[in-house]
């Protein structure tokens, strides 16, 4: 709601439409709304009521964006980063932090998960180029600190081939996210039980766009399997796979013969218990500390 | 989707294999079944039993990528080249889905004219011996 300086042409006229302008301030103060879009030059016309008054400009008014907040720009911390539980001494893993940081400083390493699309090149002395290129989809990231692995699978000419890349290995030169997107596991070792067309991906592929606030899309994507049998039996509720389309592939009886190694009691196990979230927020602010350093002069 | 399988006899749908298929344990090593992957004719020709390596020409008896192999294919004896296997092996190198080989003569040069299927890059390092061999491979990975 705008106010509509009156010209102030009449004195007698100004003076009491200055007063309908102070009730109607009044009224305005109780609805904060528009609290960012009132000007309060009608109270200065106001005080300087005797002899022509001095002309004082308005005040800009300040705006306060409150539509992009700085909490929803996603906050991805690499688990290669948070330690494992273990009794080795806490120095370790703050020096490979350390070297990690630095590495990050000088190779981009893009956030994806286990399900996301890469284009990874690495130095190959045996390659014409130097540049050996592979694409394909990430079925596990293992390993924490500088050993960091994640594993790329594609078909090759009715192939599987899957290679385990080092992150922080000196040959890699470029790691580029195609597409980043999530499954509904974290682990997609049974795409190589699966049909050859849920692991063939086009090395040729363009990067797919994707927004860098709000969370990560989902896949809801449920595989076909090649018949029974398989490297491992992933219909056990040890491996806890909600990515295969197990009514296609297997009976009732299956399943429930499956359910026999379930094991209930390992969500209560209070042994097993790793709570990260302390140390998580406090490597994220290490991490984006540091790497903000390089920026500032 | 409702399973509209109910009271049907299953079996049919689901396929068994007839042979137990257990993990890779030790890459290639004596009567293991290997993938023949070059255009060769012994290679491509069927035969109601697959090639299985009888010798494995290494100090142990385990066969990695760049050993010489000795197949049996057809009834016949057959050196071979091992070009991928199923088991992992150094971190930056690829892995494949099957055990796969190249038909070779005994100098080394291979039989077939057009190996297909992807090869590792790190063969290459064995210019002088299999320069033929990598002549003929149409993909590196």
């Amino acid at each position: 709601m705008f106010l509509v300086h009156t010209p102030l042409s009449n004195m007698a006229a100004c003076t009491s439409r200055v007063r309908e302008m102070m009730g109607l301030l009044r009224i305005l103060r109780h609805f904060p709304q528009n609290e960012r879009l009132l000007s309060t030059s009608i109270l200065r016309h106001a005080a300087a009521s005797d002899g022509p008054p001095k002309f004082t400009p308005p005040t800009k008014p300040v705006i306060i964006d409150k539509t992009q907040k700085e909490a929803s720009l996603r906050r991805f911390l690499s688990p290669e980063f948070i330690p494992p539980r273990q009794r080795t001494n806490p120095v370790k893993f703050s020096v490979e932090r350390k070297d990690m940081i630095q590495r990050r400083k000088v190779l981009n390493i893009p956030e994806f998960y286990v399900g996301s699309i890469l284009a990874v090149a690495m130095t190959d002395p045996h390659v014409n180029g130097n540049l050996n290129r592979f694409v394909g989809i990430c079925i596990q990231r293992s390993g924490k600190g500088l050993g960091a692995t994640f594993i790329l699978r594609n078909v090759v000419d009715g192939q599987g081939v899957e290679i385990c890349y080092e992150l922080y290995n000196p040959r890699m030169r470029k790691i580029e996210v195609l597409k980043l997107e999530k499954r509904l596991d974290d682990n997609l070792m049974y795409l190589r039980d699966a049909l050859p067309e849920y692991s063939s991906f086009n090395f040729d592929m363009q990067p797919v766009h994707y927004e860098i606030t709000g969370d990560v899309p989902v896949s809801p994507l449920k595989v076909k399997m090649k018949p029974k049998p398989w490297s491992k039996r992933w219909e056990r509720p040890k491996f806890n796979i909600k990515g295969i389309r197990f009514d296609l592939c297997l009976t009732l009886e299956m399943m429930e013969h499956a359910q026999k190694w379930a094991e209930p009691w390992r969500p209560y196990d209070m042994l097993k218990e790793y709570d990260t979230f302390s140390l998580e927020e406090q490597i994220f602010k290490e991490v984006q500390g540091k790497s903000q350093n390089v920026n500032s002069p | 989707m409702a399973l509209s399988l109910s009271g049907v006899i299953l079996p049919k749908l689901i396929q068994q294999r007839a042979f137990s298929v257990s993990s890779a344990v030790a890459a290639v090593q004596k009567l293991t079944r290997v993938r023949v992957v070059d255009n060769s004719a012994l290679g491509n020709a069927h035969h109601h039993r697959p090639p299985k390596v009888i010798h494995v020409y290494t100090k142990n008896g385990i066969g990695k990528v760049g050993d010489r192999v000795l197949l049996a294919i057809k009834g016949q004896k057959k050196k071979a080249l091992i070009v991928g296997h199923k088991m992992p092996g150094a971190r930056m190198t690829p892995r494949f889905d099957s055990n796969n080989v190249v038909l070779i003569e005994e100098n080394g040069n291979p039989t077939g004219t057009r190996i297909k299927a992807p090869i590792p890059t790190h063969l290459r390092k064995m210019e002088g011996e299999y320069s033929k061999l990598l002549a003929i491979a149409q993909r590196f990975v």
